[in-house]
């Protein structure tokens, strides 16, 4: 079997070599540049949209826009402030990232990451007396694990039952946080804390700390270095290329002889496994615990920026930076302007909008040159 | 090809934006407004126009930010997590923040955490948890509200026609009790043979739970009740389309009740004012403060129209009494709702003794219902 396998992996090395600049033009909807001009040009209408609504509230749009950036990029705190919270939804976009890449439409970020919190805690607790990095990684590992588990079970139902995986993985996301409530209001509950329900900590030895001289955790790091990975394997390697080929024609990956349920399973794997990572890497680096303040959107917000970076490993950090800081910034629209606090997720919604809409010009945006 | 392209071209826009931001530090052009006054920040868990506990500490603000040169900051919403961290370094790094407070009492850890960082920052926490060690730049206050509650007892037991009013409590804690029973001893003392219903409904805020209880108890035929959850608005508005009485809590909610509001507990955190103006000046602040009438942490709110002359009297008296200390709300002899005595004859706790009211586990003679403990 694996002999095959390994000869369908040449033919298919091959294939890619050889029509490597026709097969990317026919893979991907907006190739490179398009692609790029096309996410900036729906960033730029998003912000001039949200002027207008900031206009007709009587409030200058220039002034707004510059706290936007002041409490994003403005000071070294807002920077600080911006990559801590860049750092989970780096990783929560590839949930939604890659699972598209095989043509699967995954939201269930927010899930993966509440049970990456959950295995976080319970590797912590099974994994007492370990060396401090062995038991960071411990953790982490059982996070990516347990959601990679998650979304794996969605591809299973998806390939072997035709369960559409939109739908599954968003009611996963409920099942999830309903499992992480009660598991944090009872059976591993910390019952010394009294102001909220949270469970019992990841040892004090197990904690992810900041990186020397700033105030943001090693997770973004992580981050950094799993995007590098991803991007590596997606763009440069046999099973990244058979992903593609099953995202853009599903018939034609048959016909060149790919596993289609093993590449589902395995998008599925590494998108969950991203975001348990991510659920993990909050746990060991900010809370120290998992509760409910785990439940906060980054799942959410990840899909907006697998959306936004259209499916561009790389591009995912230059577009969690922009998502952070608006995040980053929110609470300065508050107080300056008096807006209410749903002015950002306003935003964002907006933004995710005019992405949607900026793909009907997908493919139209310059005439072919390659 | 195109794949490059794309990867340089982010490469030089994503440098670009690390120039200019650099550019902008370096510059310090952003920085907060230019700093001609003190600004204080003011942090809710919720929306800070509830008719409960965050409008009780939103009027506070207004207060504050009446004393010439102080400006307000303000933020709504911020859960009892991290982002409260973030929320209150980002108001003193961004806007320049001198006095901070963050009002939700789960913020207290958070307020630990950060206080020590920034040392010429008062942090002012509405909870009274301040202990020996916590940073000197902290402040907890809180009023003792069971002296409102008894005032408007007073109201209750002399407007109820039944005899039977009702006490709706969020969580199974020290204050609620304390407020069950300064309720219920004061409706007592001007007709004995009131009782009062206690209902624990487990959360802060739940509606829902919360109005299910107020037509219960209008269905056993009580006539007066008071809910002590973040927002007693559901309540006391599902107590006046019921045709009942209530009394509000945290902040004025007369208006929510035209016909049968009678008046309510309200806590005075504008006294707040005086540790802003301390610290702006250098004077002396206290760490931790507690106290009720005498120390002017609480107030009642204005009298409803359905309370006559005579019983307004009769509670302002009541109020001198908190005042200038004759009165006591815990005096012997006293007994809890089970049989257990409590003081005897002659015994009293005083009302600014703290460790005691902070240890009351128990609901007095005349309440019906468990403590849930």
């Amino acid at each position: 079997m694996s002999d095959t396998a390994n000869e369908e992996s040449r033919l298919t090395n091959k294939v890619d070599r050889r029509y490597g600049a026709l097969s990317e033009a026919l893979l991907r909807s907006g190739a490179g540049l398009e692609a790029f001009v096309l996410s900036a040009l729906a960033l730029v209408v998003a912000f001039a949209i949200f002027g207008v609504f900031v206009a007709v509230q009587g409030l200058d749009p220039l002034a707004v826009y510059s706290a936007l950036w002041l409490g994003a990029f403005g000071t070294s705190f807002s920077i600080e402030n911006t990559l801590t919270l860049a750092a989970p939804i780096i990783l929560t976009a590839f949930c939604t990232l890659i699972p598209a890449r095989v043509g699967m439409l995954v939201i269930g970020g927010e899930g993966a990451l509440a049970l990456g919190g959950v295995g976080a805690v319970l590797a912590g607790m099974v994994l007492t007396g370990l060396p401090w990095w062995l038991g960071v990684v411990a953790c982490c590992l059982a996070g990516s694990m347990f959601g990679a588990a998650w979304i794996m079970a969605a591809g299973a139902l998806k390939h072997w039952r035709g369960v559409n995986e939109t739908i599954s993985t968003l009611l996963m996301n409920y099942i999830a946080a309903a499992i992480l409530l009660h598991l944090v209001t009872g059976p591993i509950r910390d019952f010394d804390v009294s102001i909220k329900a949270q469970s019992v900590p990841v040892p004090e030895l197990y904690r992810l700390g900041d990186i020397p001289g700033w105030s943001v955790h090693w997770g973004l790091v992580v981050g950094v270095a799993v995007v590098c990975a991803l991007h590596m394997l997606l763009r440069h390697t046999v099973t990244g290329f058979s992903m593609s080929v099953l995202g853009g024609n599903r018939r034609a990956a048959q016909m060149a002889g790919l596993d289609i349920g093993r590449l589902t399973l395995l998008a599925c794997g590494l998108g969950g496994a991203a975001a348990g990572l991510a659920g993990a890497i909050e746990v060991v680096a900010v809370h120290g615990a998992v509760s409910e303040s785990l439940l906060v959107g980054f799942g959410y917000t990840g899909i907006l920026v697998a959306f936004l970076a259209r499916q561009n490993p790389l591009a995912v950090l230059l577009v969690a930076l922009v998502i952070g800081g608006i995040a980053a910034a929110g609470g300065l629209l508050q107080r300056r302007f008096d807006m209410p606090d749903a002015a950002t997720d306003l935003l964002l919604g907006i933004i995710f909008i005019c992405v949607l809409a900026s793909n009907a010009f997908a493919g139209r945006l310059f005439r072919r040159t390659a | 090809m195109k794949n490059s392209m794309i990867t340089r071209r982010q490469a030089i826009v994503g440098g670009a934006n690390v120039i200019t931001a650099a550019a902008f530090i370096a510059g310090g052009g952003m920085q907060a407004l230019a700093a001609t006054s003190a600004t204080v920040g003011f942090i809710y868990i919720g929306p800070s126009g509830d008719f409960g506990w965050n409008q009780a500490h939103a009027v506070a603000a207004t207060t504050i930010a009446e004393a010439d040169g102080v400006s307000l900051v303000q933020q709504e919403r911020v859960p009892e997590t991290e982002e409260v961290l973030r929320v209150m370094e980002s108001m003193i790094q961004l806007d320049g923040v001198k006095v901070i407070f963050p009002t939700s009492f789960g913020y207290w850890p958070f307020i630990q955490q950060l206080a020590p960082k920034y040392p010429d920052v008062l942090f002012v926490h509405a909870g009274g948890l301040w202990k020996e060690g916590d940073a000197p730049n902290t402040i907890g206050y809180r009023g003792f509200m069971e002296e409102p509650h008894y005032l408007a007892g007073i109201a209750a037991g002399r407007l109820t026609k039944t005899g039977k009013i009702g006490f709706i409590g969020a969580k199974p804690l020290y204050f609620v009790f304390n407020n069950c029973n300064g309720f219920t001893l004061g409706a007592r003392s001007v007709r004995g043979d009131t009782t009062c219903q206690v209902v624990i409904t487990g959360d802060w805020d739940n509606p829902t739970r919360e109005a299910d209880t107020v037509n219960a108890m209008a269905d056993q035929g009580i006539d007066v009740i008071v809910a002590n959850v973040d927002s007693p608005k559901v309540a006391i508005e599902t107590a006046e389309r019921r045709g009942i009485m209530s009394v509000g809590y945290h902040t004025d909610q007369s208006s929510l009740a035209p016909n049968g509001f009678l008046t309510g507990a309200e806590w005075n955190w504008g006294k707040a004012q005086e540790f802003v103006q301390a610290w702006l000046t250098g004077g002396e602040y206290p760490n931790l403060l507690r106290g009720g009438f005498a120390a002017d942490m609480v107030r009642l709110s204005p009298f409803g129209a359905a309370v006559p002359e005579a019983v307004r009297a009769e509670i302002e008296a009541a109020k001198a009494g908190f005042l200038d200390g004759s009165l006591t709300l815990y005096e012997g002899p006293l007994m809890d709702n089970k049989g257990n005595q409590i003081l005897a004859a002659g015994e009293k706790a005083e009302n600014e003794d703290a460790a005691f009211k902070l240890s009351v586990n128990w609901l007095v003679e005349g309440v019906s219902g468990e403590t849930g403990l």
